[in-house]
């Protein structure tokens, strides 16, 4: 069992999180890679509104790929590389393109869906700059916003989509 | 209560010898649901996902061979939605896309939940599933074998879901799923059709509408009398309004509950499995998402 | 008043402008404090046990197996409530837990704080409880007859409406019996709270709340404590929706951190949260409207029953709403309405966006819908014929005093063009009903289009003292706004901030912590009245300290106070000689002022439900496009036209964003939202089952109009917007999909199977 990561008894475990290597210690086996981040590394950027992988506040992405933190179980995401919304946020106080669109064009109310929706958002335009309204909406169809009926989000998601564009032109 | 993460399926075997009360984890979007409201206590878990023989698809001759770890996302790629069409129809209509990214084919095999996607599918396809032992034996067997209730297998405490075989272009498939939201619901009534027309054969099977997915074989045989397998086309009432209601809806064994009532997921399979024969049969393309 | 105010040339974030919020980059950054972001030193989790029964009688509770796990520092049950034993916004008759008997599911029974929120839930599990189960009451029309399930009685709030001439007959009558299902509030950040308990003997609770005030009033008195040793503090509210207007957990968690003295925290999980707290009401409606043959409304008879659930909460204002507006925004000379509250087994209900004014909605357009087809007349026509208009009289006997453009609503929809969205025969697959499931069939589906209007009071009614209260300091050039309102997401904070750059004419405007400790109350954010209210006190409070400024710069300088003014963000003089910035007119000084503001006193109705008992009303129309499969009942939403009635756009995109949300959830309960209720028992408790729009149900809303008819006394003329964009796009959906399918559908949500099966069914009889 030379490769196999056994994480024992008392889950003491190492996460890669926004580059940057984390050691847990003393967790309880159930923790869900959301409790962990939010409780235990003081990353309280995504939120927990469902633990049900339904809501999509708690948005990550792991190894590249967008997925729901609270779905994934801590303790088996050692080797992975995660990224949070804190990963995908300047430093100082600045706002990504992204997130600069969803304050300028209104898509922040509340604001607790707000952070998974930078993630999903981010991860969509990453990989299809130039998706179609529809488009928009069936990649966000696993964010859920209780405040804005989606009108701003999908307004900010364009602003975002020829800001991006206006920047790769100047380029 | 340790967490395994083997980086091979020897390794994996080898976790699971030493201890065969582990619960197994793939992408953890059943799984955890359960452990986070409380439901479910593993002591032990062994984590599936770097485990690379489960990863992925292949060709072998004629058959498709589908990881078990095989994502709906993967499922969805243009390469693998070519070879099998009606699973990448299923794999769209699951969740949303961070679903998609995490959940796996072997999950929604193992969890055997009556509205599980991919079943339906899987059975009008006619697919395989080999499962494997730490003593290295294995067994292939269809889904009627494997899902005998609702969240209820055959699966035996230390057995891996390996990879699931299926033919590479069997014929026309369509499977639809009814859900009272346009995205992210679970399925009130689905149906798979599967018409190949090299076996001439047709295979329906019916989701959420009973215990287990239903294969619907009287509906298969009065399909199959409709169909001119030279011309490849319907004859007979369904080239018109006529429809596999009254068939289907006996076949179906459906119950009322908190997402809706026995009688209108019969009717909706009806319909479902009437606009899938004529989906088969309409001159367009069959459409993969 | 001798000070002149203006806002300076060029200023920008002033009103009417779409200005920023300031707490958007916060949010975006994911760094915005939610209540359940909270963390202490030392901290325990809290759990709450709750029943699984509707009904029974707790024959015995033993704590001690929770104890008994380790990790477990407190337990906590009936008998350990120091103060007053219930809780309650009208009267308290909830208990904090429940103590011989259980009354809905969900209701607390004891509470356990631990070292870790995993040990907690095991521990409250671990409780061991004795239920004899009783047979649950959960028909609200049995609920009038039938033994009393608390000591107050099943009837919760009974108004009646006799309006002219209860006799009076026309030539054309139609007759409806409809309903409306519970609906969930599903705001997105969990009920939570941290508790931290003080030196004093008193304790800090950090929460997400609608009302500060008010909660603290109830916590003191459940604790037996004087006010100012319970001090409440607002954090980050993940969304409200009237949801947190009634307590949830808030004695619970203080008494656990006054028991160990340790901060505690509790996050609710989802289904906690739709087990714990009210729900919009469900309701049974009978109608019967008569007009003449000219389609002039002649009489409106209604009975209500509107079900409360096990407690009181805000059922009585709710029932007032749904009677007061039970006939529309229309002309009704004669009316008689029969409105009831119950109790039940079922969960509690009360406040949720709307308020009572939704449900009635939903009846009334319908019911306006059958009138025009009994007149052969068009719908659209007999609408505007009966609009309501200023100086009519409304059936509460009050005359519309304010602005009141029914007409203009209505008109601004009927002529905004047919959405360019593709029809059946051409939108993409997803874009038909089913959506990603592929399940349409293209000639299959057909188009429908509904029209609905509708209405609502602004604020407190019925006699109630509503007040709020806000503070201004202006020190070393900066303004510091501080109020206890609650922000929830509707932009109160950027709204604060625009009226004090609007009165002093600087860009840096601070906004102090919401909280009961050093500020009156802000009264509630609900009502649609923080900016009528809350706008009201801060403007009140910032033109004080102006003032104050000014007259101090002409006592200084000696100069008549008539010459100078505040303008642009300096204190001049007409004659040009004085131009000082803030900082200079001040010299030194600290200015401060607190203003409280209440609107106009309202009535109390009479019991012929005669009174004035609004201060304001607020209109809204909505007209949908649905593409419905007859085969199947799906339906997809593909378009929302709607104009509203604002007074002035304060903050124009803050305002389109109240009417794009409030329209979704109208567009929710039509389709799809139902809290499904089992002898008592909510079936649905979760995401994956109550399900509420996702981006690809909620369509897009145009909006025909911001209909910008001051209104007089608000100030700056502004009505609110929180509720009225949610009124009618219920009715206009359901309207729609009645104009694509044929069928009555009395009933939201309407499910598929009421389209699919009813066809089904009417295609056989036809056979
Ligand atoms: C928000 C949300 C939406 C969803 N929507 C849908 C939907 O639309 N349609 C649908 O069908 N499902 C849906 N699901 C359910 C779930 O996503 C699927 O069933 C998924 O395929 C499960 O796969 P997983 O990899 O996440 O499995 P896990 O959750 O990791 O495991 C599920 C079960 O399978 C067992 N298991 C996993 N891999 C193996 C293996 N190789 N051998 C033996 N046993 C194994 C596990 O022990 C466990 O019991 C949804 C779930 C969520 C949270
Ligand atoms: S908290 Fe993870 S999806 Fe809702
Ligand atoms: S802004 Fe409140 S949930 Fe999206």
């Amino acid at each position: 069992m030379t490769n196999t990561t056994s994480v024992p008894e008392l889950l003491s475990y190492t996460l890669n999180v926004n580059g940057r290597d984390h050691q847990v210690s003393d967790a309880e086996l159930g923790e869900n890679l959301l409790f962990v981040l939010r409780e235990r590394l003081g990353l309280r950027g995504s939120k927990n509104a469902c633990e049900q992988g339904e809501c999509g506040s708690c948005s990550v992405l792991v190894d590249g790929r967008l997925e729901c933190s609270c779905t994934m179980l801590a303790a088996a995401a050692t080797g992975r590389q995660i990224v949070t919304v804190e990963g995908l946020t300047p430093s100082g106080d600045g706002l990504s393109e992204v997130q600069e669109a969803f304050v300028a064009e209104g898509a922040v109310q509340c604001g607790f869906c707000t952070p998974g929706l930078i993630v999903s958002v981010s991860d969509l335009l990453d990989r299809l700059p130039l998706a179609t309204e529809l488009e928009i909406r069936e990649a966000i169809s696993g964010n859920l916003c209780r405040c804005t009926g989606y009108g701003r989000i999908i307004a900010a998601v364009q602003a975002a989509q020829h800001a991006r564009s206006a920047r790769e032109a100047l380029r | 209560m340790p967490v395994f993460v083997p980086a091979s399926l020897e390794e994996a075997f080898a976790v699971l010898e030493g201890a065969p009360g582990a619960q197994l984890l793939a992408g953890g979007t059943d799984f955890m649901v359960e452990v986070n409201a409380g439901q479910r206590r593993p002591a032990t878990v062994v984590a599936l996902g770097a485990v690379p023989e489960l990863k992925g698809w292949r060709l072998d001759g004629d058959e498709v061979v589908l990881g078990a770890g095989l994502t709906y996302t993967e499922m969805i790629s243009p390469e693998l939605a070519e070879l099998v069409p009606g699973l990448a129809q299923a794999a769209r209509t699951v969740g949303s896309p961070q679903i998609r990214n995490a959940g796996t084919l072997g999950g929604n095999i193992a969890t055997a939940s009556p509205a599980g996607d991919t079943l339906p599918m899987l059975m009008a396809l006619g697919a395989t599933m080999t499962l494997g032992r730490s003593d290295g034996g294995r067994r292939a067997v269809g889904l009627d074998e494997l899902v005998v209730g609702p969240k209820r297998t055959t699966l035996q405490p230390g057995e891996v879901l390996l990879e699931v075989r299926v033919r590479a272009g069997a014929g026309r498939q369509e499977f639809l799923k009814v859900g009272t939201r346009n995205a992210m619901v679970i399925a009130v009534a689905s149906a798979a059709v599967v018409v190949d027309f090299e076996r001439r054969s047709v295979r329906v099977a019916l989701g959420s509408v009973g215990p287990v997915v239903i294969r619907a074989e009287e509906v298969e045989r009065e399909a199959a009398k409709l169909i001119d397998w030279d011309a490849r086309r319907l004859v007979g009432p369904l080239e018109g309004s006529g429809d596999f209601g009254e068939l289907v809806r006996t076949a179906a064994r459906p119950i009322d509950d908190h997402r809706s009532t026995a009688a209108y997921r019969r009717h909706a399979a009806g319909v479902c499995v009437t606009r899938a024969f004529r989906r088969a049969f309409s001159s367009e393309e069959s459409t993969a998402p | 008043m001798t000070t002149v105010l203006t806002t300076g040339p060029g200023l920008r974030g002033g009103l009417g402008e779409s200005v920023r919020r300031p707490d958007g980059g916060p949010k975006a950054r994911g760094e915005f404090a939610f209540s359940s972001d909270l963390e202490a030193e030392d901290m325990l989790w809290a759990h709450l046990l709750r029943s699984p029964h509707p009904s029974a009688a707790i024959s015995s509770l033993d704590l001690s197996p929770a104890f008994a796990v380790p990790g477990v520092a407190a337990v906590l049950a009936a008998g350990d409530v120091p103060g007053r034993q219930s809780f309650g916004l009208d009267y308290p008759d909830q208990p904090v837990f429940a103590g011989k008997v259980v009354r809905h599911v969900g209701e607390p029974i004891a509470a356990v704080a631990a070292d870790h929120p995993i040990t907690a839930r095991r521990a409250a599990e671990a409780i061991a409880v004795t239920y004899e189960v009783t047979e649950p009451l959960t028909d609200p029309e049995a609920a009038m007859e039938a033994p009393p399930i608390h000591e107050r009685g099943n009837v919760l709030f009974h108004q009646d409406i006799v309006h002219g001439d209860p006799g009076a007959t026309g030539e054309v009558s139609v007759e409806g019996s409809y309903a409306t299902a519970m609906q969930d509030q599903a705001f997105l950040g969990p009920e939570s709270a941290l508790a931290v308990p003080a030196g004093d003997g008193g304790v800090d609770l950090y929460l997400a709340t609608q009302w500060l005030h008010v909660d603290r009033d109830q916590i003191a008195a459940c604790l037996g404590l004087p006010l100012d040793l319970v001090r409440l503090h607002l954090s980050g509210v993940g969304g409200a929706f009237g949801a947190r207007e009634d307590m949830s957990m808030q004695v619970q968690l203080c008494l656990l951190a006054m028991r160990t003295g340790r901060p505690v925290k509790i996050v609710f999980s989802r289904e906690e949260s739709f087990l714990g707290h009210v729900h919009r009401h469900p309701a049974r409606m009978w109608y019967r409207h008569s007009a003449d043959a000219d389609g002039n409304l002649v009489k409106v008879e209604a009975k209500l029953i509107l079900d409360g659930g096990a407690y009181l909460s805000s059922s009585p204002a709710v029932l007032q709403n749904a009677a007061c507006f039970a006939a529309g925004p229309y002309r009704v000379p004669n009316a008689v309405v029969d409105a009831t509250a119950v109790r039940t087994n079922n969960p509690p209900c009360g406040a949720m966006r709307g308020f009572g004014a939704v449900q009635v909605c939903f009846a009334y357009e319908t019911q306006m819908d059958k009138l025009a087809a009994a007149l052969r007349m068009d719908p659209v026509e007999l609408r505007l014929r009966n609009a309501l208009r200023t100086g009519d009289t409304m059936i509460t006997g009050q005359v519309l005093s304010g602005a009141a453009p029914v007409a203009e609503v209505i008109r601004a929809v009927a002529a905004a063009p047919l959405p360019a969205e593709p029809g059946p025969s051409d939108a993409p697959e997803i874009a038909l009903p089913g959506g990603a499931g592929r399940t349409a069939e293209r000639d299959r589906v057909r188009r429908g289009i509904g029209f609905a209007v509708g209405f609502k009071n602004l604020m407190y009614s019925a006699g109630f003292d509503d007040f709020t209260t806000a503070r201004c300091r202006l020190e070393e050039g900066r303004v510091t706004i501080t109020s206890a309102a609650v922000e929830v997401g509707q932009g109160l904070v950027t709204l604060m901030q625009q009226i004090a750059r609007h009165i002093f004419g600087v860009a840096d405007v601070s906004l102090g912590e919401a909280t009961t400790a050093g500020i009156g109350s802000a009264g509630s954010t609900s009502a649609s009245r923080q900016t009528w209210m809350t706008g009201g006190a801060v403007e009140a409070a910032c033109r004080a300290v102006a003032e104050r400024l000014v007259s101090s710069v002409a006592q200084r300088l000696e100069r008549p106070l008539a010459s100078l003014r505040l303008d642009g963000g300096r204190v001049c003089s007409d004659d040009g000689a004085v131009d000082l910035s803030l900082v200079g007119a001040a010299s030194g000084q600290v200015f401060e002022e607190t203003a409280v503001y209440r609107h106009p006193p309202t009535e109390e109705l009479d019991e012929k439900g005669q009174g004035n008992a609004h201060v304001s009303f607020a209109f809204g129309a909505h007209r949908a496009v649905v593409d419905v499969d007859l085969d199947l009942g799906l339906v997809r939403v593909v378009d929302v036209t709607t104009a509203q009635d604002v007074g002035r756009a304060l903050n124009p995109l803050q305002l389109i964003g109240q009417i794009e949300g409030g329209t979704a959830q109208g567009v929710g309960l039509a389709v799809m939202e139902e809290i499904v209720l089992d002898r008592g028992t909510v079936r649905n408790p979760s995401f994956t089952d109550y399900i509420i729009p996702t981006a690809l149900d909620s369509p897009p809303v145009t909006i025909a109009g911001l209909i910008e008819e001051p209104e007089p006394g608000a100030p700056h003329g502004a009505k609110g917007a929180g509720e009225p964009p949610a009124i009618s796009s219920t009715a206009a959906v359901a309207a729609a999909i009645r104009d694509a399918t044929g069928l009555e559908l009395a009933r939201v949500p309407i499910r598929p199977q009421d389209i699919a099966l009813a066809l089904a069914a009417f295609e056989e009889d036809r056979q």
